[in-house]
């Protein structure tokens, strides 16, 4: 029991304090939505570091429906980070719009509960408890601006396509079960090793696949993805494009390797068909983009295709290279987002990539600040963005996978366009418009990003320690 | 002395942290003092290149050139898995770290004048590339090579593209993606070899050194990577048919632009041949030799007729590199002594005279405004000492002999004539193309009657203008009379080069 206890500890550390902030917000007649938001800040971020300062053994809880070691440690903690940044970001944006109040902290603290069920879920039920727990408070959060056509539209729209993707994953796992007689990842990984993979197992694990898609925005299941980060309140695109993504991504890595493990032979060519056609459709498609939140939706399409390459390999370090590259991605989307939000003028925000001309006279760090970003994400060396694809294609190539390798690098020249047209628009055209100086909170949050973009993670010291809790966290889903 | 201090780091940062230092003043410092900030950020710039030029000339000075190794190595570890920060020289790259250093304070020298806006951002832009050219020859990692190789688009993308001229932001993207796009197949291949060092060595690196003398590519794979590499060196060379983008980024650039651009970036294409692709895969490049010779022999006489119908100065002299780099790889894969040092050589001479031509266009454009070559005529006698100086540079790119340019043509037709004499025909046509272009250029602007009544007042150069572009000239007289001041330095390292190649040529012969 003892044991159980403190392998659910964080979750129920989160469990607990999401209540306690719930009832403490609906106990008071005044408006506490900035004291809530700054509790659940602190939260998540002890939340974030809890799994590395409990240190505890790997362990399961509740029979089995929840295993815990290195990797959902390493999820967690950047799950929780990403988490926080997002609300700290929320802040001033719902002020403004006289949006703020205190059920979006509680939803937050409830999303990330259920992710960090799903990054340490050893089981199909366990999962997708963890899934609908993440999407049921993603969907509120979305359409969070009630009275905006658009975000009670995307709000809809996200949750009836979120709906058919957990059907998708209901079938899939209801298929597994009649075929193994289990939900169980390790039960289900003997029995395949018993029977072989079956036309049932196979149908069953396609269908997971096509549910999990859905979450990470994988083409050809990407359609909710620009209307959606077009329509939310932008900080909530934010936390959109950064923490749920990893969930979704890590929940499929920990189902292909330990349920599936050993059928690779299977679902390497879904994982690439996938990855392919994510990049091209993201590489393609946010060229005639002129919403810059749409044209992030395109560009974390992509993204989701480049982390879906070491992916396909299928090895220790073919998942290092995939949290890697996550980590990196999430880092440098949270600085975008950062910036985004900065964009505002007196009567409101803006969103268009024009509004951003002549940035670099009007407001030359913001415009240095983003230039980095978008280099990053191009992908030149030695921006942090560069390292991030080089740890993600290097285990692809040991696998085989070379040409896959030269597809992704393709799709990253064409998505250096509007990458390009970005940093083009800002120190190329002229100013039409200054935009009102950004609160602190979210400068902050641009410049630490901005400063881990730029190369300082690639000191030696701190590159292998980064590199080396990747690393265990990848063995450990191994070794399971 | 210097083999103590991380000479080469000092010199390939130096720039860097200055660049930083000056964003550093911008970002802290009050509005008040931004225009004091704007008039000072090009004598701090002048100060930060000329010391790099000092360091580099004493370490040049210092350089064994008896050795054929790589000296003042620095190894350091970086991202681990045999990726290091590895950094050298040797007699291939050495001259190209001077010549990089050499001419970046003339350039911060003749931007001082000619840049109207945002000085700072300019400077600090300038500073970045000349450490990541540094950079580039210094690298002996394949990573840390490819990182120098790639950023470089960076900060040209900004320069061409905010202190460019009319259609400048096409340029930019045409530069940019033309050689993003050679650069990542070249990335791909470079996984591969990573990767293959570890099955055929037991361990992955990435080091240059254990990959040159110890690894052994299967003579298939070599092939197609040789074809990576060569996208993405043909591009920056540039090669025909992927020169286009040099034309248009030439015309928009600015002045110190273009120089930078012709005397510096397209060495890199030539140099990553000599140190990459040969090395790694020495039958392939023999295999494929006769495709470069006739992408050569295209490039030189096509350009140069190009080049002669050209209205405008600057991608006149824009054409005509492309010809001299077609002087370059012919010599580069003629694999013998002549061939190879002659390319090296072209490459030096070219850097300097392209250099100084386009100072020249930069002079007469800075007081017009345009390099409309039907705009002149007449300068001689308005301009007498700059109609001089252009007439050196212009004899000198046409290679005439006294002046830097003879010996590199000379030198790569004689070893191009050993391969095949055909070839060497070829390239003759060119060097007399490049004389009816080159002096038809020259006819037209500097020679005949004023009839253009804006010229009137045009003044001679001044004196900086004078400094640089007499430095340079004496350089290219030097170079032209007493060119073993560089076949004497790359002279071990090009034979050790050929004697590798030679041997491997041997051993793929046995197997």
């Amino acid at each position: 029991m003892l044991q159980t206890l403190s392998t659910f500890l964080p979750e129920l550390f989160l469990a607990l304090s999401a209540s306690l902030l719930l009832g403490f917000g609906l106990s008071k007649t005044q408006d506490r939505s900035v004291l809530v938001r700054y509790i659940s800040v602190g939260v998540l971020v002890v939340f974030a570091f809890m799994g590395y300062i409990l240190d505890r053994p790997d362990g399961t809880s509740f029979s089995g429906l929840l295993f815990n070691n290195d990797f959902s440690d390493f999820l967690k903690a950047i799950i929780g980070l990403a988490a926080a940044a997002a609300l700290l970001l929320s802040k001033n944006y719902f002020q403004k719009e006289n949006l703020d109040r205190y059920e979006f902290s509680v939803l937050t603290l409830y999303a990330v509960l259920g992710m960090s069920i799903m990054v340490s879920a050893n089981n199909l039920l366990a999962m997708y408890i963890g899934i609908e727990m993440q999407s049921l408070a993603l969907y509120i959060m979305a359409a969070f601006n009630r009275d905006s056509l658009r975000a009670s539209e995307s709000g809809l729209k996200y949750f009836v396509l979120g709906a058919l993707s957990s059907g998708l994953l209901l079938y899939g796992a209801s298929l597994i079960y009649g075929f193994t007689g289990s939900l169980d990842f390790e039960t289900i990984r003997a029995s395949i090793a018993l029977t072989g993979p079956t036309t049932g197992i196979i149908a069953g694990m396609v269908f997971l696949l096509c549910g999990l898609a859905f979450k990470i925005s994988a083409a050809p299941f990407h359609m909710w993805t620009p209307d959606v980060y077009e329509g939310s309140p932008t900080p909530v695109t934010g936390f959109f494009a950064a923490a749920p993504k990893l969930a979704a991504m890590a929940i499929i890595t920990r189902l292909l390797i330990v349920p599936f493990g050993d059928i690779i032979g299977q679902w390497q060519q879904v994982i690439v068909v996938l990855a392919v056609l994510s990049m091209v459709v993201g590489s393609l498609g946010a060229i005639m983009q002129t919403n810059i939140k749409r044209l992030m939706a395109y560009s974390s399409i992509a993204n989701m295709g480049y982390a879906l390459v070491p992916l396909a390999a299928g090895t220790i370090a073919g998942v290092q290279g995939m949290l890697v590259f996550m980590a990196i991605y999430i880092i440098t989307v949270i600085g975008v987002f950062a910036i985004i939000l900065q964009m505002r003028l007196r009567n409101g925000m803006v969103e268009k990539v024009s509004d951003l001309s002549g940035l670099s006279k009007s407001n030359p760090g913001m415009a240095f600040g983003l230039t980095m970003l978008m280099v990053s994400l191009i992908g030149i060396p030695p921006w942090l963005g560069f390292f991030g694809k080089l740890f993600a294609f290097v285990p692809a190539v040991e696998a085989g996978l070379l040409w896959l390798v030269v597809v992704a690098l393709v799709a990253s020249v064409i998505s250096a366009f509007y990458y390009l047209r970005i940093i083009k628009t800002m120190w190329f055209d002229e100013p039409n418009r200054e935009f009102i100086r950004g609160p602190r909170t979210t400068r902050l949050i641009a410049i630490l990003s901005i400063v881990l973009v730029i190369p300082v993670l690639i000191m030696p010291g701190i590159s292998t320690a980064a590199l080396g809790l990747a690393e265990s966290a990848a063995q450990a889903l191994f070794a399971q | 002395m210097l083999e103590d201090l991380p000479i080469l780091s000092f010199i390939t940062f130096i720039p860097l942290a200055g660049a930083l230092l000056l964003a550093l003043f911008a970002w802290l410092g009050k509005a008040e003092g931004r225009e004091q900030l704007e008039r000072n950020a090009p004598r701090a710039a002048l100060v930060i290149s000329i010391a790099v030029l000092i360091l580099s000339i004493l370490m040049t000075l210092d350089f064994d050139s008896t050795k054929a190794g790589f000296q003042f190595m620095e190894d350091t570890p970086w991202l681990g898995g045999g990726i290091e920060y590895r950094v050298g020289v040797d007699g291939i790259s050495v001259l190209f770290v001077l010549l990089t250093a050499f001419l970046t304070p003339f350039c911060i020298l003749a931007s001082m004048t000619s840049v109207k806006k945002r000085m700072l951002e300019y400077m600090i832009a300038f500073l970045v590339l000349e450490t990541l050219m540094i950079g580039v020859f210094v690298a002996l990692d394949l990573i840390l090579f490819y990182l120098f190789f790639e950023a470089v688009l960076i900060p040209m993308f900004i320069i061409i593209g905010v202190w460019g001229g009319k259609n400048r932001v096409y340029a930019s993207y045409k530069f940019f993606l033309y050689t993003l796009l050679g650069s990542v197949l070249m990335l791909a291949a470079i996984l591969w070899i990573y990767n293959y060092s570890g099955i055929q060595l037991g361990e992955r690196t990435t080091d240059m050194r254990v990959l040159i003398e110890e690894l052994k590519i299967p003579g298939g794979a070599q092939t197609w990577l040789w074809l990576a590499f060569f996208a993405s060196f043909a591009v920056k060379m540039p090669m025909w048919p992927v020169h286009t983008w040099l034309p248009d980024a030439h015309v928009e650039a600015p002045t110190a632009g273009s120089v930078i651009l012709a005397g510096i970036l397209l060495k890199l294409g030539g140099y990553g041949f000599l140190r990459f692709s040969i090395p790694l895969f020495p039958e392939a490049s023999l295999n494929l030799a006769p495709i470069i010779f006739w992408m050569s022999v295209i490039a030189i006489i096509y350009t140069s007729l190009v080049a002669y119908r050209q209205n405008d100065m600057k991608k006149l002299i824009a054409y005509s590199s492309v010809a001299h780099m077609g002087f370059v790889t012919m010599g580069i894969f003629t694999f013998n002594m002549q061939g190879i040092q002659g390319g090296i050589f072209q490459m030096l001479s070219h850097g300097i005279i392209s250099g100084a031509l386009f100072f020249c266009v930069g002079v007469i454009y800075d007081r017009m405004h345009t390099r409309e070559i039907s705009f002149y005529g007449g300068l001689v006698s308005k301009m007498p000492v700059y109609a001089a100086l252009f007439l050196l540079f212009t004899m000198a790119n046409v290679g005439l002999p006294g002046t830097s340019g003879f010996v590199g043509e000379i030198l790569t037709m004689v070893g191009a004539y050993q391969v095949s004499p055909w070839i060497a025909f070829g390239a003759a046509i060119g060097m007399i193309l490049s004389a009816v272009y080159a002096l038809h250029l020259y006819r037209a602007v500097i020679f005949g009657e004023v009839v253009n009544d804006k010229l009137d007042d045009i003044l001679d150069v001044t004196r900086t203008e004078l400094f640089i572009l007499g430095t340079l000239a004496f350089f290219t007289i030097l170079l032209g009379v007493y060119p073993s001041l560089i076949t004497d330095v790359t002279a071990a390292s090009v034979e050790k080069l050929i004697a590798d190649f030679n041997a491997a040529q041997i051993a793929a012969g046995v197997q």
